[in-house]
């Protein structure tokens, strides 16, 4: 009972999130519609048992990659966006409403099938970090490094690509 | 117990508003919002997945998926600022030709 | 008393806990200020506080009491719904953290067992970096609801340099938590429990060895707490008053008490990772009594006002670091210091195992 009521507020606070990310002008309201929708999302993995996981979507997600988003609408200072003109409002009046179509059917097909048979416990912490370090560091050790890798080869480049040419 | 479906259509509409997103936004860095948005959303899926067939493989690769978006964003950021400085503009309708 | 079901139990003692603890923790953020105007006095050659009541101790009454009858001033130029969010923010988290703090190992009372710890979580490190991460947002919004050149400018140095080290400070835990094998502090604090040899505490920074991950951490927390030697965000030599320059009054009182309560908990984190939190002798009292649990919370507070000396005495001494300085000193010592001592700590624990 608490987990659905509490399924429903977090999944409301995330769908309101993303539809104000999109009904925003201003960009930095988008972004944080974004921490809003990053924020219930991690309320959603700790429902579904996964606390690591959690933490982390908090920290890295929501702590780190969108205060760098925040950093360039600042120092980008970005303003809203014009009224959209000609071409985009073909846009809006034909692809909105098809997106949201597709959003609603995928949602209800997906609810309709398993409705009935599966469900997913919920309190029941697996997601402890010491289980997950167990699969980082032995089953998946190649793409641990490999990220490794990856985020030095994406420093490297976001330094260079973003210097200012003396 | 919610159903895994409830998670799955959750992450369905997210995905759908984060493809919405893309579409129809004229700032650059907003799209970019919203591909965050789209890979939240799987995120989501692969962690519902992860609860219903007790495995911890969907919670590893929700993990690297983070470290693959911290990656990306970083360097496509970077890029956003390297276009802002050269054409002085963040709307994705005037950065269409490699003319400037 | 009536047999109330466990979970009406767990609720109003969990809510015991909480009142509790806020009342403690906003009592000491008080009166800190007033040790640290008292004591910087002192280093300065002066009184400091003295006139209202004995000591001054009435000084952050008075404080208060200012705050409040001040006049609220809101520019009309800024971001209003930001502006008034920024420093709730900040405040909110800065308070949050209390609840993850092990103030005593489980305590039994009257048939009630709990440990004096609002809430024990397997991830309790990690929640502590999670709302360290997000009080940055307080200080981002502040400067750009502020709209004005001082306050943008404080914010996007501030929230660079609370970044940076928020790397090198999560770094300089995993020396502890690979000796302590948990996130939770709780379990951290009882890994340090015990004496080595009948005589040295098993104090992670003695026969653990991180004394090098503790210099990284005071130094990376007096950053992310934008204390001297590196306040430049909010300097009021450099850059006006920096991020919090537009707000007036409450708002102004919530940004500074956010401070104070931030460096309450990182005293706390110091003594729980280093120091050994609440460990110390309990004189012959039953490990699970109210009076060890009493003097468990001694010593520990003990420790708290250690550290927070510290912050205090740091401040009242050494100047203001310069901002290339201050990111060069993150990223080119304090990260790779912190990575050796990884490599370090895991080298001699997988060898001694």
């Amino acid at each position: 009972m608490i987990h659905y009521l509490l399924f429903f507020i977090f999944g409301a606070l995330a769908v309101a999130g993303a539809v104000n990310l999109l009904a925003q002008k201003h960009p930095i309201a988008s972004a944080l519609s974004l921490i809003v929708v990053m924020g219930s999302l991690a309320a959603e993995y700790l429902l579904l048992g996964a606390e690591f996981v959690a933490i982390i979507q908090v920290i890295v997600y929501a702590g780190a990659i969108m205060v760098l988003f925040i950093f360039v609408i600042m120092l980008l200072n970005a303003g809203e966006e014009p009224r959209a003109g000609g071409s985009s409002r073909v846009a809006w009046m034909f692809g909105f409403p098809a997106m949201l179509a597709i959003g609603i059917l995928l949602a209800w097909v997906l609810v309709k099938r398993d409705a009935a048979n599966t469900s997913v416990p919920v309190g029941a912490m697996y997601g402890s970090p010491t289980l997950i370090a167990e699969q980082l560091f032995k089953p998946y050790l190649l793409p641990f490094e490999v990220t490794s890798v990856l985020v030095l080869i994406a420093i490297m480049g976001a330094v260079v690509l973003a210097r200012k040419e003396d | 117990m919610v159903p895994l479906g409830y998670y799955l259509a959750l992450s369905a509409i997210l995905f759908a508003c984060g493809v919405a997103g893309f579409l129809i936004k004229r700032n650059i860095i907003t799209i970019f919002m919203s591909i965050e948005l789209m890979l939240n959303a799987v995120n989501l899926s692969f962690v519902a997945f992860a609860a219903h067939w007790h495995v911890l493989s969907g919670q590893v690769f929700v993990f690297f998926v983070m470290v693959v978006a911290a990656a990306e964003s970083a360097v496509g950021l970077a890029i956003i600022i390297a276009v802002f400085r050269t054409r002085a503009t963040l709307d994705v309708d005037r950065v269409d030709l490699l003319k400037l | 008393m009536p047999n109330l079901s466990p979970i009406t139990v767990f609720l109003l003692v969990a809510l015991a806990k909480t009142v509790i603890a806020l009342g403690l923790l906003l009592t000491s953020v008080a009166y800190l200020t007033w040790f640290e105007r008292k004591l910087v006095g002192r280093i300065q050659n002066r009184w400091g506080p003295s006139r209202v009541g004995p000591f001054g101790l009435l000084q952050p009454l008075a404080d208060g009491l200012k705050f409040i009858f001040k006049e609220d001033i809101t520019p009309p130029y800024v971001n209003k719904p930001l502006y008034l969010a920024a420093p709730l923010i900040a405040l909110a988290l800065a308070l949050t953290s209390i609840a993850v703090i092990p103030f005593s190992p489980p305590v039994h009372l009257g048939g009630l067992q709990t440990a004096l710890q609002v809430t024990d979580v397997n991830i309790g490190l990690l929640i502590i970096l999670g709302i360290t991460s997000i009080g940055l947002y307080g200080i981002a919004l502040a400067g750009w609801a502020s709209n004005s050149k001082y306050s943008l400018l404080g914010a996007l140095r501030g929230s660079a340099q609370m970044v940076s080290y928020e790397v090198a400070l999560g770094l300089s835990l995993v020396g502890v938590l690979i000796l302590a094998r948990s996130f939770s502090l709780q379990e951290i604090v009882t890994a340090q429990h015990g004496l080595r040899w009948g005589w040295l505490p098993n104090w992670n920074i003695l026969t653990g060895c991180q004394l090098v991950a503790f210099l990284i951490y005071i130094c990376a927390a007096f950053a992310e707490t934008n204390r001297i030697p590196f306040d430049l965000p909010e300097a009021e030599t450099e850059l006006v008053a920096g991020y919090h320059t537009e707000y007036s009054s409450m708002k102004f009182a919530m940004f500074f008490m956010a401070e104070y309560a931030n460096m309450f908990t990182v005293a706390c984190l110091a003594s729980i990772l280093f120091f050994g939190g609440w460990t110390g002798p309990i004189f012959g009292f039953g490990p699970y009594s109210w009076q060890a649990g009493l003097l468990h919370v001694f010593w520990f507070a003990l420790r708290i006002f250690f550290f927070l000396f510290l912050y205090v005495w740091i401040r009242g001494t050494l100047p203001r670091f310069r901002y290339d300085q201050l990111m060069s000193f993150c990223w080119k010592v304090l990260l790779p210091l912190s990575i050796a001592n990884i490599l370090v700590t895991a080298l001699v624990v997988a060898l001694r195992s």
